[in-house]
C-alpha cells in the first residue's frame, strides 16, 4: 500500500462522511438557514469526490454552478420567504415519517444489493486524467452538439420563465384614495389573493384585472 | 497523463455513497414541511445521480468519458430547475403567505 493510495482512501472517507452527515443535516435540522449552508458543504464535498475521480472540469463546474449559483439562489429564497410561522400539527405525522423511512430504507437496501452483486466490468480502460477537459470539449462540439444547443435553449426558457413567474404583475388600487397601491415587497403585509377562508370585513384593497 | 484508479476506493464505495445520498433526498422530499427544503432535497438527489455518473465514467468508461458529459447536462438542467422552482415558490408564497407544504392543496379535490 503506497502513501498515495492511503491518502486517497482517507480523502474518500472524509469526503463521504461530510456528504452523508451534511445531507442528513440538510434534511433533519429545524433551522433552514443552517440547512442551506450545510447544502453548500455537501456540494463542495461532492466536488472533492469529482476531483478524486479525475474530473477536474466537472468539479469546477460543480463549484461554480451549485455552490455559486444554486446555493446562493436558495439562500436568497430563504431570505425572501423566511417568515416565522408555526406549522400546524397534522395527525399521523410520526407514523408517516416512520412509514416513509421504512420505504426509503427498503429502497436503499435494494440499491445496495444491486451495487454489490452486479459484476461491474472493472477495471475498464485507464482513465485519461487531465485530458478529460479536452475530451469533454470534443464531445460537446461533435456527438453531443444537439443536446448542447438544446441546453442553451432550455436555460433561456427557464430564465424567461423564472422572471415571468416571480415578477409581481397584479396591480391593486386603493379604494380610499384611488391611487395605485405600491408594489410592495414580499415581507410587507398585503391581501393574499388565494386566501383559504374569506376575511370577515372587506379589506381596503381591491384587485383590478 | 495516464492515471490509474486506486484499488483502495472501489467503484462500489461510490455507488453506496450515492445510494445513501439519494435515499436521504427521497426521505427529505417526502417529509419536509418547508417548501425550500423540498427543493434542497431535489438537489441532493440530483447530486447522487451525478456521483453515479462520474464514478461509472471514471471506472468503466475511462477513455470516452461520456458520463462526465452527462453530468454536465444534469448540472445544467438542475440549475434551470432551481431557478424555475424558486420562482414558483415565490409566486406561491406571495399568494398563500405560507411555505407549509401541507397548505399547498389548490389542486386537491
Amino acid at each position: 500500500m503506497t502513501i498515495a493510495s492511503t491518502t486517497q482512501g482517507i480523502c474518500f472517507l472524509i469526503l463521504s462522511a461530510a456528504v452523508v452527515f451534511g445531507s442528513l443535516g440538510v434534511v433533519l435540522l429545524p433551522n433552514i438557514v443552517y440547512s442551506a449552508f450545510l447544502l453548500g458543504g455537501v456540494f463542495l464535498s461532492v466536488a472533492g469526490l469529482y476531483l478524486m475521480l479525475n474530473a477536474s472540469f466537472v468539479a469546477a463546474a460543480q463549484v461554480l454552478v451549485y455552490v455559486g449559483a444554486v446555493n446562493v439562489l436558495i439562500l436568497f429564497a430563504i431570505m425572501l420567504v423566511n417568515k416565522k410561522e408555526a406549522m400546524a400539527d397534522i395527525p399521523g405525522l410520526a407514523l408517516r415519517r416512520l412509514l416513509s423511512g421504512g420505504v426509503c430504507l427498503g429502497l436503499f437496501l435494494l440499491l445496495l444489493r444491486v451495487d454489490l452483486t452486479t459484476p461491474w466490468a472493472v477495471p475498464g480502460p485507464s482513465p485519461i486524467g487531465d485530458d478529460a477537459t479536452v475530451r469533454i470539449g470534443i464531445h460537446l462540439f461533435t456527438d453531443y452538439l444537439l443536446p448542447f444547443e438544446l441546453a442553451s435553449v432550455l436555460l433561456l426558457m427557464s430564465m424567461i420563465g423564472a422572471i415571468v413567474l416571480a415578477r409581481r404583475d397584479v396591480f391593486s388600487v386603493d379604494i380610499v384614495t384611488g391611487d395605485d397601491a405600491d408594489q410592495a415587497l414580499i415581507e410587507k403585509s398585503r391581501t393574499p389573493l388565494l386566501i383559504e377562508t374569506p376575511p370577515a370585513e372587506p379589506t381596503a384593497l381591491e384587485t383590478r384585472r | 497523463m495516464m492515471t490509474t484508479n486506486s484499488i483502495d476506493v472501489p467503484l462500489q464505495a461510490y455507488l453506496v455513497l450515492a445510494a445513501i445520498l439519494f435515499c436521504t433526498g427521497v426521505w427529505g422530499l417526502i417529509n419536509s414541511r418547508n417548501a425550500v427544503r423540498v427543493l434542497m432535497s431535489i438537489e441532493l438527489m440530483l447530486n447522487a445521480v451525478n456521483i453515479n455518473l462520474m464514478a461509472f465514467s471514471s471506472y468503466i468508461d475511462g477513455q470516452l468519458i461520456r458520463g462526465q458529459v452527462f453530468a454536465i447536462f444534469v448540472i445544467t438542467v438542475a440549475a434551470a430547475e432551481a431557478a424555475v422552482g424558486l420562482a414558483i415558490l415565490l409566486s406561491l408564497y406571495r399568494n398563500r403567505e405560507t411555505v407549509d407544504m401541507e397548505r399547498f392543496n389548490l389542486l386537491r379535490w
